[in-house]
């Protein structure tokens, strides 16, 4: 059962001291020279304030972009695996948007399902997410149209609703929120008593507060009108402006393909997952030659057809929230959900 | 050992290499840690992630039969990177191996039925496993037919083991090689594999065809096949997809709604038949 208080900004900073000092890092979106950033932070005035949508997800907090999955030595021929594992970090999650915070499901899903991939969820497991939901959107936004919203709670333990300049409505959501506002229960309050009258936190209408992102399209209409548009020529259109360049994939809080590559220097070596990309041509290449995927519009095809249709069908979740970073980022332009909309219309 | 880790390979070591043909070599592979041997277990129709240590994992199908314990077998040409790098190894050396992965091969289904395995080229290694696997429960099966074709003599891999089966008395073995591939002493067939298919396949009403070859050699199969009768369900190949993780996470052999790694690599081409071309 959601639990509502009010903390204000002083508050906060004091529950991440305190956070801190229990030995947990604190990760929240930081200006990076205008682009926005999760990393690690010290104090609340690290946290870029006025943007819209950080420039990268906070994915890589449980689904890093590199990550080592076995190193091993060489004596003379033998091998030998280094038997130690990495203990993750307790980490506390801030600032992330509630589409970034739904699409923690969708990564989980995939680490998961049949095979557990242990390095992810001892990561999820051990992350804290305290959300910040949306007072504004722009053209780019579509959650809405794809199950979430600006003031979703799925996938955060606490969500933060910003009322004023000093106050934040605080959702306790989940075990782990709980186990935060328990930490520190004197920095929360039921009531705001700097403001005047004061907000009683559980009557606060929280949807004053939240941004308006109209629904374009109903993702279930979308997954059904995916089934019969698989040898469409909508693709090649759609596709003859992209790059194939993965910026798309590299921004998407949602997209989990990866490679595994070796590396050694001198006698060590190690083993290690990397981001790949359905848009890249090697992604699919055979050593053959044959390619089942030869040009772009396949590859464009495969990622809306995978994220919209066959991870719904196998694992219930959709491969996208929304968030519009692959449009944003896109060198060439191409917006993802003026595709969905036309995809919808197409006959 | 592994601490729950799933890409954990086991260490295994190169006890014996044959050289197959130009550029095809056979490993075969024995745990290091003999627990590890005991408790492998596998069936026909799976794969692997075979790694070389300082350059990465490759994918190919075990293509030893799992009625022959102790040890695994792969076949593999040597063409990239990473399969140049396997070729260079010599017997004692230690490569990785991370496995089973995938679906089988229903051999538990085929009993009291006839087969024919169908392959060319480098494609008989994955129907190896199967051929020895029926072969070594001989009696569960009516007749079985092997029909295995290369573009030149020097192309056929297991000659040793084509010898061997059609000796045995209780096998049809038919080699052929492309008009053109034979030598003087070659006394096989001539002519392409579907053709030599239509000439000796057993009635279809009773009878699984296992086929695997290069694209063409099954575009031009599948219609004789039709033509004797078989039914899709029938048909039986095993499809190849560039994989890195071998269970379904890393996305690269995604085919329609299937993942070749784990609704295959084993599929019916009443199955095959739904897929979008993308494999």
């Amino acid at each position: 059962m959601t639990e509502r208080k009010i903390i204000n900004k002083a508050s906060l900073d004091e529950l991440f001291n305190k956070l801190k000092s229990g030995g947990k890092r604190i990760i929240a979106p930081r200006d990076k020279k205008g682009k926005i950033i999760f990393e690690e932070i010290s104090s609340l005035k690290d946290i870029a304030s006025d943007y819209i949508q950080t420039t990268l997800s906070p994915k890589q907090t449980v689904f890093p972009r590199y990550e080592e999955i076995l190193s091993y030595q060489f004596e003379n021929r033998n091998i030998k695996i280094d038997k130690e594992t990495k203990k993750p970090v307790p980490t506390v999650l801030f600032g992330v948007r509630p589409c970034d915070a739904r699409s923690l499901s969708t990564l989980n899903a995939v680490f998961t399902w049949d095979y557990i991939d242990t390095s992810f969820t001892s990561k999820l497991e051990n992350t804290t997410v305290i959300s910040i939901s949306c007072s504004k959107s722009d053209e780019y936004c579509f959650c809405t149209s794809v199950g979430g919203s600006p003031g979703d709670t799925a996938g955060s333990d606490i969500l933060l609703t910003h009322l004023d300049n000093d106050n934040f409505l605080a959702e306790i959501i989940t075990e782990k929120g709980k186990a935060i506002l328990l930490s520190a229960p004197e920095l929360f309050s039921d009531k705001d008593k700097s403001a005047s009258g004061g907000k009683d936190a559980p009557a606060v209408e929280k949807e004053k507060y939240l941004a308006h992102v109209k629904p374009y399209f109903d993702v279930k209409e979308l997954t059904n009108k995916l089934t019969k548009l698989f040898n469409s020529d909508i693709w090649e259109e759609q596709s003859l402006r992209c790059l194939g360049c993965g910026t798309c994939a590299f921004v998407c809080p949602a997209c989990t393909c990866f490679d595994i590559q070796d590396e050694t220097n001198g006698n060590y070596g190690e083993r290690f997952m990397c981001w790949d990309s359905c848009a890249f041509a090697l992604f699919t290449l055979h050593t053959s030659g044959h390619n089942p995927r030869e040009t772009q519009a396949p590859r464009w095809r495969q990622r809306l057809i995978h994220k919209f249709l066959y991870q719904p069908e196998r694992l219930s979740v959709y491969g996208c929230v929304g968030c519009g970073r692959c449009s944003r980022a896109c060198p060439a332009d191409m917006n993802l959900l003026e595709h969905l909309v036309e995809i919808m219309e197409a006959q | 050992m592994s601490n729950g880790n799933i890409y954990y390979p086991y260490l295994m070591r190169i006890e014996n290499i044959i050289d197959e043909a130009p550029e095809i070599k056979t490993f075969r592979l024995t745990f290091i840690k003999e627990n590890e041997g005991k408790n492998f277990a596998f069936k026909a129709g799976q794969f692997g992630e075979y790694s070389v240590f300082g350059e990465g994992e490759c994918t190919f199908c075990i293509a030893s039969s799992p009625t022959r314990t102790g040890y695994i077998e792969c076949t593999f040409r040597r063409v990239g990177r990473i399969t140049g790098a396997l070729a260079e190894k010599e017997a004692g050396d230690i490569v990785g191996f991370r496995g089973p992965y995938g679906n089988t091969f229903p051999i538990d289904n085929w009993n009291g039925k006839n087969l024919i395995f169908i392959a060319g080229g480098i494609a008989l290694p994955p129907l190896r496993c199967v051929i020895w696997n029926t072969l070594d429960l001989r009696d569960n099966f009516k007749d079985i037919t092997i029909v295995y074709g290369a573009k030149t003599v020097a192309e056929l891999v297991y000659k040793y083991e084509l010898e061997e089966w059609k000796n045995r008395g209780d096998v049809k073995v038919l080699t052929t090689v492309d008009p053109g591939g034979e030598t003087p002493a070659w006394k096989g067939e001539v002519g392409f594999v579907p053709t030599i298919v239509d000439k000796v396949a057993p009635p279809s009403a009773n009878t699984i065809a296992i086929v695997c070859g290069p694209p063409i050699m099954i575009k031009l199969t599948l219609p004789i096949l039709t033509k004797l009768g078989f039914t899709p369900e029938n048909i039986f190949t095993t499809l190849e997809n560039r994989m890195k993780c071998g269970f379904g996470k890393c996305g690269r052999c995604n085919v329609g709604e299937y993942f070749v790694c784990k609704d295959g690599p084993v599929f019916t081409f009443a199955q095959i038949n739904t897929l979008p071309p993308e494999y």
